[in-house]
């Protein structure tokens, strides 16, 4: 225990995990232009379950052989899909999330039992897993990372205008519900990148709560976004970083940064709302 | 009550209306909003929409703005979903969304666009400014719209609908929760701005009386029945009497008109979207 944030152990450890350092870095960036937009639009049950489907997708790609990433790709895209069309009404949503979640849940688990490799691997699906990087996995990751990005510098405006106000976007020619299916997708696979990093269960720590931290302090939208990505490079690299010496899961580190960020905004938040 | 401005218009459709109706129908399965609704409105006229609720006002709306398809009969909207400004029934905004009133406005202006929007910055924020400043919310453009009140909202809102130069204007209940003096600022930066650009008004209201001077035409829904006419010819104890198939009384007090007779007659509480679908 008296090594457990050994400097000069952790500063030996970085060199091996640049490849993984680049991948958070990476992420930290997409989550964090990303989660604005997640909050605003009141997604965070829809990123929980896309992020469970992605844990199905791994699992099955786990069982068949194939790289994990590209099954967890497959499976949140897929539950990004079926979230958008089956959801056509905001009141819909949370219930088809459930029901689709819950499944998808299931099938993991069933792919899993199947499954006769390392238990490691199993358990890395849900929680995270400290596995370096390999080079395809970090340009497949960063591939699929400027084409989020550039999706999003495309469709950023009207997207915004329908997240915010859906009627008047509507009104004034704006294609809401394409636009909604095609975020969705964006979301899937900036989730399905994730999950290969945080796990499944916790994705949330980097879509959602830097974000919901920056709108507790802003609201201005452009503060807000560059200030989600913020913290979300400061929970992820902080995070791994941190995680190194005690050689524990990233993703306790990464939750506990990014949780200890939002309880300070909610402070700061609470003292700007009743100024009011 | 014979209508000759009706059957004339269904005869030659005016090519330049910013709206046109023609025997347009709207039915939710059996129950029929209204039928053989024919109207134009002329680019620079103000039209008030009444009824009470359930009578297809904030319907009308939905069908101008392309939301809620005819079932029957034509509409054309002059320059397409474009430049048409909306102004919705108010409704909640929540109070942790990253957004401020400036904001708001912009979307009216270029929030359709592709694209992140960094180009024009300079020239966008200007004529945000100049839209805040006519609605006399300059001083709250930077708070956050959720924490702003009805009143307040309701002016970016009137903004948010202006500042995008439109051709028509489709207002549903926009004086709702504002004060005397800013229903007063609003309607008439909406009279002014139909003089000055010539912009076609559609202005549903369950209260006649701070538009009253504005109002060319008044088009009154009452269960499927309905009269469109000057206001001085529709707000008459006949007129709503025959629509309301009960006996009302319509009292002119200065220059108020006063509705009395059957309950929810007029100046009813304003009703609310049910949910967008």
């Amino acid at each position: 225990m008296e090594n457990f944030f050994d400097v000069g152990q952790t500063i030996d450890l970085l060199r091996y995990v640049q490849p993984m350092l680049i991948a958070g870095a990476v992420l930290g960036l997409v989550a964090g232009l990303l989660g604005p937009l997640v909050v605003t639009r009141k997604m965070a049950f829809a990123v929980h379950g896309t992020s469970e489907l992605a844990f199905t997708g791994g699992a099955a790609a786990l069982l068949v052989g194939v790289g994990v990433g590209y099954g967890a790709l497959a499976g949140s895209v897929i539950a990004a899909l079926l979230l958008g069309l089956l959801s056509r009404r905001d009141a819909d949503r949370d219930s088809v999330i459930g029901a689709i979640l819950a499944f998808g849940l299931g099938l993991g688990v069933l792919f899993l039992a199947l499954y006769k490799g390392r238990a490691a691997n199993k358990f890395g699906l849900l929680t995270g897993q400290v596995v370096s990087v390999g080079s395809t996995d970090l340009w497949l990751l960063i591939g699929s990372s400027v084409a989020v990005l550039a999706v999003l510098a495309f469709i950023y405006r009207p997207l915004h205008f329908a997240s915010v106000d859906a009627a008047v976007a509507t009104a004034r020619g704006v294609p809401v519900r394409t636009l909604s299916v095609v975020f969705a997708v964006l979301v899937g696979v900036a989730t399905a990148l994730s999950v290969q990093l945080v796990g499944a269960l916790l994705v949330l720590s980097l879509m959602i709560t830097p974000a919901a931290a920056a709108t507790r302090v802003t609201a201005s939208p452009l503060r807000a976004t560059v200030l989600a990505v913020v913290f979300a490079e400061v929970s992820v690299l902080g995070g791994m970083v941190l995680s190194l010496a005690p050689g524990m899961p990233v993703s306790a580190f990464v939750t506990a940064v990014s949780f200890l960020i939002y309880l300070v905004c909610r402070l700061l938040g609470g003292k700007r709302e009743r100024v009011q | 009550m014979t209508l000759p401005s009706r059957t004339a218009e269904a005869a030659e459709p005016s090519t330049r209306a910013a709206v046109a109706l023609r025997g347009a129908r709207l039915s939710y399965g059996d129950r029929v909003l209204w039928d053989g609704l024919d109207l134009d409105v002329a680019p620079g006229e103000f039209v008030a929409v009444l009824g009470p609720n359930g009578s297809g006002k904030t319907s009308l709306i939905r069908v101008l703005l392309g939301l809620q398809p005819l079932s029957g009969g034509t509409v054309r909207v002059a320059g397409g979903n474009r430049r048409i400004g909306y102004i919705p029934q108010q409704r909640a905004i929540d109070s942790t969304l990253a957004l401020r009133g400036r904001d708001l406005v912009g979307f009216g202006l270029d929030g359709h666009g592709w694209g992140v929007g960094w180009r024009n910055r300079r020239e966008r924020r200007a004529k945000v400014d100049v839209a805040l400043e006519a609605v006399g919310a300059t001083r709250y453009a930077d708070e956050p719209v959720g924490l702003l009140s009805g009143g307040e909202q309701q002016r970016l809102r009137v903004a948010q609908a202006l500042v995008g130069d439109p051709e028509v204007l489709l207002c549903d209940e926009p004086l709702l929760s504002l004060d005397l003096h800013h229903q007063r600022v609003v309607s008439d930066l909406i009279d002014a701005r139909r003089r000055a650009a010539g912009t076609a008004v559609l202005f549903v209201t369950h209260e006649i009386n701070p538009i009253l001077p504005l109002v060319d035409r008044v088009l009154y829904l009452v269960d499927g029945r309905f009269r469109i006419g000057p206001p001085a010819e529709v707000m008459t104890s006949r007129t709503l009497t025959e629509l309301y198939r009960t006996n009302v009384e319509v009292v002119r007090v200065r220059d108020q008109i006063h509705v009395v007779g059957a309950q929810h007659v007029c100046e009813d509480e304003p009703h609310h979207v049910a949910d967008e679908g």
